[in-house]
């Protein structure tokens, strides 16, 4: 059990940062959701993992750390607001900056001609 | 009176919900009102928790008499009241000054400062290390709303930048936070610099690295190279009473710095000592050296005054790599003087952008300010604090910075950096100061008055300098005890005996 949750913790992550590292901001914050899945799964087995155990007392007879499940709750919850704020103020950079990547530029042809702009408008 | 270390949490929390509500809802004086009502009150508050602390030690709250280790738990020491105590003054600074006008651009400048305020001041009160991250959470949020406030392209770009960042620095967070927490079994931060010794074999490598992510994490906060590039395009891209505000975000990071780095993982840590040492001292170096780069670089006052932070955070992360009680008593002092002072600056720009039209904050000639007798005496006072020049708090802070370094024995590495940063401040401001305002083309100045609200709030900054010289003699002796004390670790009779291990 240990080594799937591990595998699965260790893929979330990584494809996550694969995401983020990308240029446009939909796959970011898509990277971000997938990095907050894994430290919420991350943060969960810092209470070593236990099958069958209850979070409250005097009801098994196997328990489990009560700590961490209450940890992740919390982390949940504000990963939760911070992934719609974040995707609201995408929208509103698509809409202000004309374009979805994370630096406001479509590509390189488009910093080429801002380049290009700037020197005519130095030049005249 | 038992309850007076939650105060600095809750007025601002419920001040903030109130004015989401009619009848505080419009962006009206009603509303300036209550806000600067809350802010004096949390300056009183802040102003009563110093002298209390000071007068019968640390105080403790267990919120809910839920006991410590697993409890919530607020610790006001002497390093979080004076803290509470800048923070309070810088609200209220900033919350004037936004009185004046700017807070009517959007529509819920107010109610954001409130919330950011009890981050703030929430992080500077917690007792365990999973609640600095719930209080880091509250205060980013406020600033990610803070930071577009007014809206335009540039603001919206910087913030998509600052909250990615910030994103993926919570993600680091709570592993961190995971890793720390599987190794000691808890979160208490009085307990883990009990239990810090303890941990060997295998956990000392895996509490090694949740150590050193905290590091990463604070590191973000704080500015440290080569975690900054965000810092300077946000604050200059937000409007000045944000930037202002902003003064003090970096110092959060540094403060955790402390909290965790310093006191948790100190010397008494075992092999978990001083772990993070090796990095941030070569990083604080190359901060500083950066941001005198950047400072001599700057195009506007803007971005001037924000890599002056992160030369001002590149000074005190250099106190914090080198772990003692002058160092961090020096820090301290002057850890205070250069949020007022970097505030200052920040406000005074927002007053010059809206006196010089197009040019903005530009270095270039333009048309005159329409108030440059005031306007350039405050910049000149701001200029003073900054540089380190007498008879102001930054020469103070300066000095005792290079003192304790020379009691360390490092004066060799520390005192070059620290006086080209002053070098260099003194030669960008007078730059900086000469083409604002006497560079000016023909033509008739602007009629643009700065409104007497944003006066007040500057003034409440100029009033807080002076009293750090004025009152320096109280206020080293106040700096010297927070260090020792937070050196000694949090009084341990909060922990039931036995604890958790």
């Amino acid at each position: 059990m240990e080594f799937s949750f591990a595998i699965a913790v260790g893929f979330l992550t990584a494809a996550g940062v694969f995401l983020m590292l990308r240029g446009q901001t939909f796959p970011v914050i898509l990277g971000l959701t997938l990095l907050s899945y894994a430290t919420n799964l991350f943060l969960f087995a810092s209470g070593r993992l236990v099958i069958n155990g209850a979070a409250i007392l005097g009801s098994s007879e196997n328990y489990t750390d009560p700590l961490p499940q209450a940890l992740v709750l919390t982390a949940i919850v504000i990963g939760f607001a911070m992934t719609a704020f974040v995707i609201i103020l995408a929208i509103r950079a698509r809409t202000d900056l004309g374009n979805d990547q994370v630096d406001g530029r479509e590509s390189a042809l488009d910093i080429s001609a801002e380049y290009k702009s700037r020197k005519e408008r130095r030049e005249s | 009176m038992t309850h007076l270390p939650i105060l600095p949490v809750l007025v601002p929390l419920v001040t903030g919900a109130l004015m989401l509500i009619p009848p505080f809802n419009e962006v009206n004086n009603r509303q300036r009102a209550l806000g600067t009502l809350a802010s004096l009150i949390m300056l009183a508050v802040a102003a009563l928790l110093v002298i209390t602390v000071d007068r019968d030690g640390t105080l403790l709250y267990a919120v809910g008499e839920w006991q410590p280790p697993f409890g919530i738990l607020l610790v006001v020491d002497r390093l979080s009241a004076i803290l509470l105590l800048l923070t309070s003054v810088l609200v209220l600074a900033v919350q004037l000054y936004a009185s004046g006008g700017d807070d009517a651009e959007g529509r819920f400048f107010q109610p954001l400062l409130m919330f950011q305020a009890m981050g703030i001041q929430g992080a500077f009160l917690t007792g365990d290390i999973f609640n600095l991250f719930v209080f880091f959470e509250v205060l980013l949020i406020a600033s990610y709303g803070l930071v577009i406030h007014g809206g335009g392209k540039q603001k919206t770009a910087a913030n998509l930048h600052y909250v990615i960042l910030n994103l993926a620095g919570s993600a680091l967070f709570l592993i961190g936070l995971g890793i720390l927490y599987g190794t000691f079994g808890t979160l208490n931060m009085a307990d883990m610099a009990r239990v810090a010794s303890s941990i060997e074999g295998g956990d000392l490598t895996l509490a090694k690295a949740g150590a050193l992510l905290l590091v990463i994490v604070f590191g973000l906060k704080s500015a440290m190279l080569p975690l900054h590039f965000w810092l300077p395009k946000t604050y200059a891209a937000s409007p000045a009473a944000v930037a202002a505000l902003f003064a003090i975000m970096t110092k959060v990071g540094i403060y955790s710095l402390w909290r965790v780095h310093g006191a948790i993982f100190g010397e008494q840590a075992g092999g978990l000592a001083n772990v993070a040492l090796p990095w941030l001292w070569p990083l604080a170096w190359l901060t500083l050296l950066m941001g005198i780069i950047a400072v001599l670089a700057s195009q506007t006052l803007r971005s001037l005054a924000a890599n002056l932070v992160i030369i001002s955070v590149g000074s005190l992360l250099l106190m914090v790599a080198m772990p003692s009680e002058q160092t961090t008593s020096a820090g301290l002092y002057y850890l205070l003087h250069s949020t007022l002072a970097t505030a200052l600056v920040f406000l005074l720009a927002g007053m010059i952008v809206a006196q010089r039209g197009k040019a903005e904050d530009r270095f270039v000639a333009a048309r005159a300010v329409s108030q440059p007798l005031l306007l350039g005496s405050l910049f000149f006072v701001a200029a003073l604090a900054l540089i380190g020049m007498p008879p102001l708090s930054g020469f103070i802070g300066k000095a005792l910075m290079m003192k304790a370094a020379l009691q360390q024995g490092e004066a060799g590495w520390i005192w070059p950096p620290l006086l080209l940063a002053s070098l260099a401040a003194l030669l960008v401001l007078s730059r900086a100061g000469s083409t604002l305002f006497w560079r000016v083309r023909d033509g008739k100045p602007g009629t643009a008055q700065a409104h007497p609200l944003q006066l007040v709030g500057v003034g409440v900054l100029l009033l807080a300098l002076v009293l750090m010289v004025v009152g320096a003699g109280w206020l080293t002796d106040y700096t010297a005890a927070a260090a020792q004390g937070l050196y000694q670790g949090i009084d341990t009779r909060v922990l039931p005996t036995g604890g958790a291990s």
